[in-house]
């Protein structure tokens, strides 16, 4: 049943594709890390009409399959946007980062969201301007707790990445679709692939929790001192109870 | 615009989102029913218990849902259990979908303030009565909104069953597309359309369910 000689034999090719995952893996989180951050900030813009698009954005980008998404784009949307159609790798990193922009926005979102009121109503009497407001003021309070949800996501995205094989990127279950048809053996490809995925995301996942239990203890440091740090790591409390649901 | 021949895009749309439909409706049951069976394992006092659902959740989650569906649909006949196509979508998408709501019943579950649990037990409940009685209807309420994005994302995984060649909504979108290839823009904004109206038909019950459930309640 198990055939170990051709399990070892596909395995190169499979670890060799594994390259062109990662590309999309990182890609896409970077697209969608900012993409994520400007919908975040236009959230919260003065304006009502931009609120209300960006709204109507998200929800219509979150409530669609990335299949369909990336299949549009793929087919029509990059081709009629440049002279030269994008390749499959870059259309790839172009869905997953505009699909999981809007799911990162939210997540920037609870962390705008709990730095306290008073810190905008300073950065007012202060007389800072916008930007000046969010580059030093807000963001950097804002972003620290939110980064172990973003290594959530960098899970969840890599764990999008098969569905590329739609659009033709030459990635790990492509490879492993190519040597099964030649081979016509299914079983071992395909638990291969699996247990790739599996070690991979399961390392990630232990270095996210790595990241989130060290970042607690510096929070819990800093609030000993300094108490004005308290309403953030209440904050903090929210923000878990939204990876527990997403994740 | 006017040119569109939409009246040729519904009949097959209309196909699909059967399949779709039927799919998605079977799957989630079989999330539900898996997340509550997991969920409960996971907060079970035999330690046994606990470790091996924490090990089924873990994998179940750990697999990407479309290298899951290969697995079921094309390698496990070669450990002699064969499925046809909607069984196999179901198994896998209800397997996927089920070890992450396990994780919100057991959330959930442990969410109830401990108190409950003391009172029921000084009223001499036994461990069932505690938690079919006690326990489930509290964590109920709060798993209601977790589940209902759980079966947003159930629906939209529902799209990868195109991938072993089911003729959901997706599949046939992409047989119009190409018989009329000038139309792209059109079926797939059509397509669009219909998943997302999909979702907000989920997201609207939960809405309405989750004020049904929590009048008279703090």
């Amino acid at each position: 049943m198990w055939n170990w000689e051709y399990a070892w034999s596909i395995l190169p090719d499979l670890i060799a594709a594994l390259k062109t995952t990662f590309w999309a893996t990182f890609g896409g989180f970077i697209f969608a890390a900012i993409g994520g951050l400007i919908l975040a900030m236009l959230g919260r813009s003065p304006i009502w009409i931009v609120r209300a698009v960006n709204r109507l954005i998200i929800e219509f980008i979150r409530n669609t399959p990335l299949l369909v998404q990336l299949f549009f784009l793929y087919f029509y949307i990059l081709p009629t946007m440049f002279p030269t159609a994008p390749t499959a790798l870059v259309s790839g990193i172009i869905g997953l980062g505009i699909h999981y922009s809007t799911y990162m926005s939210e997540v920037y979102r609870s962390g705008i969201d709990a730095v306290p009121k008073g810190q905008w109503e300073a950065a007012k009497a202060l007389n800072f301007s916008r930007t000046k407001t969010w580059s030093t003021i807000i963001l950097p309070q804002a972003l620290p707790p939110t980064l172990p949800v973003m290594g959530n996501y960098l899970i969840v995205i890599f764990k999008e990445t098969p569905l590329l094989s739609a659009i033709t990127l030459v990635e790990v279950l492509t490879t492993a679709k190519n040597a099964i048809s030649i081979s016509y053996r299914p079983f071992e490809a395909y638990t291969l692939v699996g247990v790739l995925f599996l070690i991979i995301s399961y390392v990630f996942s232990v270095l996210v929790r790595m990241m989130e239990i060290r970042l607690n203890r510096e929070q819990s440091a800093s609030s000993g001192t300094d108490s004005s740090s308290k309403p953030q790591s209440g904050g903090k409390g929210r923000l878990d109870k939204e990876v527990k649901q997403q994740a | 615009m006017m040119d569109v021949p939409w009246n040729d895009f519904y009949p097959l749309l209309w196909e699909g989102l059967k399949v779709t439909v039927e799919v998605a409706v079977l799957s989630a049951l079989a999330a539900l029913v898996l997340s509550l069976v997991i969920g409960l394992c996971r907060v079970s006092k035999f330690k046994t218990v606990r470790i091996i659902s924490q090990i089924c959740t873990e994998v179940f989650r750990g697999l990407p849902l479309l290298v899951l569906l290969f697995w079921v649909y094309f390698a496990l006949p070669f450990l002699g259990v064969e499925f046809d196509k909607v069984t196999s979508a179901v198994v896998a998408i209800g397997l996927n979908y089920g070890a992450f709501g396990s994780e919100i019943v057991r959330s959930a579950i442990l969410a109830v303030p401990n108190g409950q649990s003391e009172a029921a037990r000084a009223l001499n409940f036994s461990p069932l009565q505690r938690m079919i009685y006690i326990i489930l209807p509290q964590a109920a309420l709060r798993m209601l909104p977790p589940f209902g994005n759980l079966m947003i994302e159930l629906i939209k995984g529902t799209s990868l069953i195109y991938f072993i060649t089911l003729s959901d909504l997706t599949y046939q979108a992409l047989i119009l597309r190409n018989n009329f290839l000038s139309m792209t823009p059109y079926i797939f904004l059509l397509l669009l359309l219909i998943y997302f109206v999909l979702s907000s038909f989920v997201s609207v019950t939960v809405r309405l369910l989750e004020r049904k459930l929590a009048a008279g309640r703090l």
